[in-house]
């Protein structure tokens, strides 16, 4: 047993209002730079829907992840070593531009500056990547809430095999939201793919980054992840990914997302695992196993033997009394509610959801019957294939019995709890159906519902003696260090590295005490960063 | 004059392509990239990038075995002047075309799509000139000096290996450069001055051919404690214990 500490997340899709707040905060605090426009480290995407880049789950055409080969070894799908070097002078399999959306910003100066004319003056739509015109067609959440579903939606891959029975007629069809961020996987295939060995995942908390200074932009991480979590910033020519915030986490603090998330449905904790166990569990031949295989890998922190093991690996004490508390161990194994995100792409992905019941309600109620009568939704949750069969091929590789058994225990969590509400008698048959006790079934809802900060989000420290170097004190690295390099000869990004915090401070600062309404400083364009060093055309 | 030609300037040119990469190396990994493009364009990229780069790698190999193998070591091998002469300019045809071909495309890619465009910096600019040049007086002297004999017939491995390797073992021969033909003249110096280049344009992304990715394990694992946290270097003076 070689236990490892993983920092994990579970995001219950019930709560999820689709407000793309996430999204936002995210973006102002990682991605808000030019070259990275088109970069969401987190996205929220409308199921049934396309997802970003668009059709990004369809294996067989993007070949990202692992596949098992017969000898029951893993393999890359994309190829082994020596096919991902012939190709490395033009990836295959990489997305263009197109399958995310071209970033554009608006000519806003139009607005003041237009001579008089009959009709308003516009702000025209500018391409970020060329200057010029360009119409908008696409973006990172174009198909939100069932937009233009009509057009697109049966693109889903997730709905093969059940194409015929989801129907996009408003009044007939299901939809919820799923927020994606990096899986920071157990066994990562965009590490794997990386032909310079610049991804990384960290020995203690598990979060895998990117070596900026090592990354040459080969691009093999942005094709052989399989949820085209890895993007290409086409600026600085290197690869970037959601960092699980690792500068807020290392002090304490949840992610971003998680942090401004208005239906507070992410819970943040660590994970024990065998990582012994981590290969032989993604490598099981029926992919309909690979959900408990995973589930199997992580190890009980109440376990005194798993606690010396622990301990001889140097995972600190109060890492493991972490874990004991962890919103996410309890999620995943105690009340066994969440499920992983496509676990069939075998890369053991460590951000896990607890599916929506509520396309299941929604249904019950519009036939006018009780939809919190436990028979009710049981029934429902039965006869309502479509749903269940849908977020099966989501969650658990097709296999509907786990995702049943979850809907069952949420339907069973609504009814009981409703009682209880209601000062009647609470019924402990409902818990008994689900095989829960009264005790667990009333301790999930409290974790599910009523949850505060503190037991959302239990995120142990890096350790005060090396809080001198943590990035979000930064007491070692004063501002004024970092920059330099010339853009003009090596190109955008040369020079040292600047942190994210660093440059994004700049950035604003620079925006909040400049003169003018848009700035015209190196590298803007109507005062929003630029990718452009060069006019293609003087008339641009 | 040879002196200069065949001596100053090319130790210089070598001198600052060793420099430079050290200084680069230390003073912009962050810009150590290959820069890459295919997110703006992918089909015009799956055409010329791979023949261009496979191209460039047979035109290296070339250059490597007819400058740095004395023609006695092939010679005492057994292997006649004109077998090797067949297999230079065949080798060395295939190889240059296949670059001609794939940097043309690429160029051409580089100056219509827009996107592309924006993204090129003066340096590349700068460096695909003197690529260029190297490339077509290549070609030149493969065509006119080994194959049709332009000006007569001129040993390569005489003349201007001999002199490559005497400059590399810091004995320089200019003389030998001196009376070789102009198309290797231009050649060589176009060459150097690509050498001088090399390490302030894209092209430092040779020296990361990523080999090891052949031999290392396909997860990698590192502990935050090795470095220090955050992406700030660790001051003077605080060192890790035992670190």
């Amino acid at each position: 047993m070689r236990v490892m500490a993983q920092m994990a997340m579970v995001m219950n899709l019930d709560k999820c209002i689709g407000c793309h707040t996430c999204s936002v905060t995210c973006k102002q605090a990682w991605t808000n730079r030019a070259g990275t426009e088109y970069v969401w480290f987190n996205n929220v995407e409308t199921r049934p829907g396309l997802g970003y880049p668009r059709t990004y789950e369809d294996q067989e055409t993007w070949q990202g992840g692992w596949v098992r080969r017969a000898n029951g070894r893993l393999s890359l799908k994309a190829g082994g070593r020596v096919k991902k070097l012939l190709n490395i002078f033009s990836n295959p399999k990489l997305p263009s531009i197109h399958d995310y959306y071209e970033p554009w910003t608006y000519d806003y100066d139009n607005l003041l500056n237009s001579p008089q004319t009959d009709t308003f003056p516009v702000a025209k739509p500018k391409s970020l990547l060329t200057g010029k015109d360009m119409s908008v067609k696409w973006s990172a959440n174009w198909d939100d809430d069932l937009g233009g579903s009509k057009e697109h939606a049966a693109r889903d891959v997730m709905l093969k095999g059940i194409e015929d029975k989801v129907k996009f007629e408003f009044e007939q069809t299901f939809m919820f939201y799923l927020p994606r961020i990096c899986e920071h996987c157990l066994n990562p295939s965009c590490a794997a793919s990386c032909p310079s060995g610049a991804i990384y995942k960290r020995a203690e908390d598990g979060i895998v980054l990117v070596d900026q200074d090592r990354c040459r932009g080969w691009r093999m991480c942005v094709s052989g992840c399989p949820y085209k979590k890895v993007y290409f910033n086409h600026k600085t020519g290197k690869a970037e990914k959601c960092t699980f915030c690792y500068p807020r986490v290392e002090v304490g603090i949840p992610t971003v997302c998680s942090e401004t998330c208005v239906g507070r449905l992410r819970y943040i904790g660590l994970v024990l695992y065998d990582a012994d166990r981590v290969l032989e569990a993604a490598s099981v031949e029926n992919e309909h196993d690979l959900y408990e295989a995973q589930r199997s890998v992580f190890l009980d922190p109440e376990d005194p033997e798993v606690q010396r093991a622990a301990e001889q690996a140097g995972i600190p004490g109060d890492w493991v009394e972490a874990a004991k508390k962890s919103p996410v161990w309890k999620l995943i194994s105690r009340y066994k509610v969440a499920l992983p995100l496509h676990p069939e792409y075998r890369t053991m992905p460590m951000v896990w959801y607890i599916p929506p019941l509520s396309p299941v309600v929604d249904v019950i109620r519009e036939t006018g019957h009780d939809a919190e009568d436990p028979g009710n939704l049981f029934a429902a949750i039965e006869a309502l294939r479509i749903p269940v069969e849908y977020l099966a091929n989501l969650f658990t590789a097709g296999d509907v019995e786990p995702v049943n058994r979850v809907l069952r225990t949420l339907a069973a969590m609504r009814s009981y709890m409703r009682d209880i509400n209601l000062g009647r008698e609470a019924d402990p048959a409902i818990p008994a159906a689900v095989g829960m006790s009264e005790e667990d079934m009333y301790e999930m809802f409290r974790l599910l519902a009523l949850a505060k900060y503190s037991e959302r989000y239990v995120i142990p420290t890096a350790h005060a003696e090396q809080a001198h170097a943590l990035e979000e004190l930064a007491t070692d690295c004063p501002v004024s260090d970092f920059g330099g390099g010339n853009p003009e000869i090596f190109g955008e990004g040369s020079g040292e590295l600047t942190p994210v915090a660093v440059e994004n401070f700049r950035m604003l600062q620079e925006r909040q005490t400049s003169d003018t309404m848009a700035s015209a400083g190196r590298g803007t364009f109507l005062g929003i960063p630029m990718i452009r060093r060069n006019k293609p055309e003087d008339g641009a | 004059m040879s002196n200069f030609l065949w001596v100053i300037v090319p130790y210089l040119c070598l001198a600052t392509f060793a420099v430079g990469h050290v200084w680069r190396y230390r003073y912009d990994k962050f810009g150590w990239t290959t820069r890459s493009s295919q997110l703006y364009e992918d089909r015009l990229l799956r055409l010329g990038s791979p023949l261009f780069h496979f191209g460039m790698l047979g035109v290296v190999g070339g250059h490597i075995i007819g400058l740095l193998v004395p023609k006695s070591w092939t010679d005492a091998v057994g292997i006649t002047p004109e077998i090797y002469h067949l297999a230079a300019v065949v080798g060395g045809m295939i190889a240059g075309i296949m670059a001609l071909l794939g940097l043309t495309i690429l160029i051409y890619r580089r100056r219509t799509v827009g996107p592309v465009f924006s993204a090129t910096t003066r340096m590349d600019k700068v460096m695909y000139v003197f690529l260029g040049a190297a490339i077509v007086l290549g070609m030149w002297n493969t065509i006119a000096g080994s194959i049709l004999s332009v000006g007569g017939h001129y040993d390569y491995r005489e003349g201007v290996s001999v002199w490559y390797r005497s400059f590399l073992a810091f004995t320089p021969q200019p003389e030998l450069m001196a009376n070789a033909p102009i198309g290797f003249r231009l050649h060589a110096l176009v060459a150097f001055g690509l050498f001088a280049l090399w390490p302030f344009t894209r092209l430092v992304h040779v020296f990361s051919a990523p080999l090891g990715y052949l031999t290392r394990p396909y997860i990698v694992y590192r502990s935050r404690d090795r470095r220090p946290l955050g992406n700030a270097a660790t001051r003077r003076g605080w060192d890790r214990v035992g670190g």
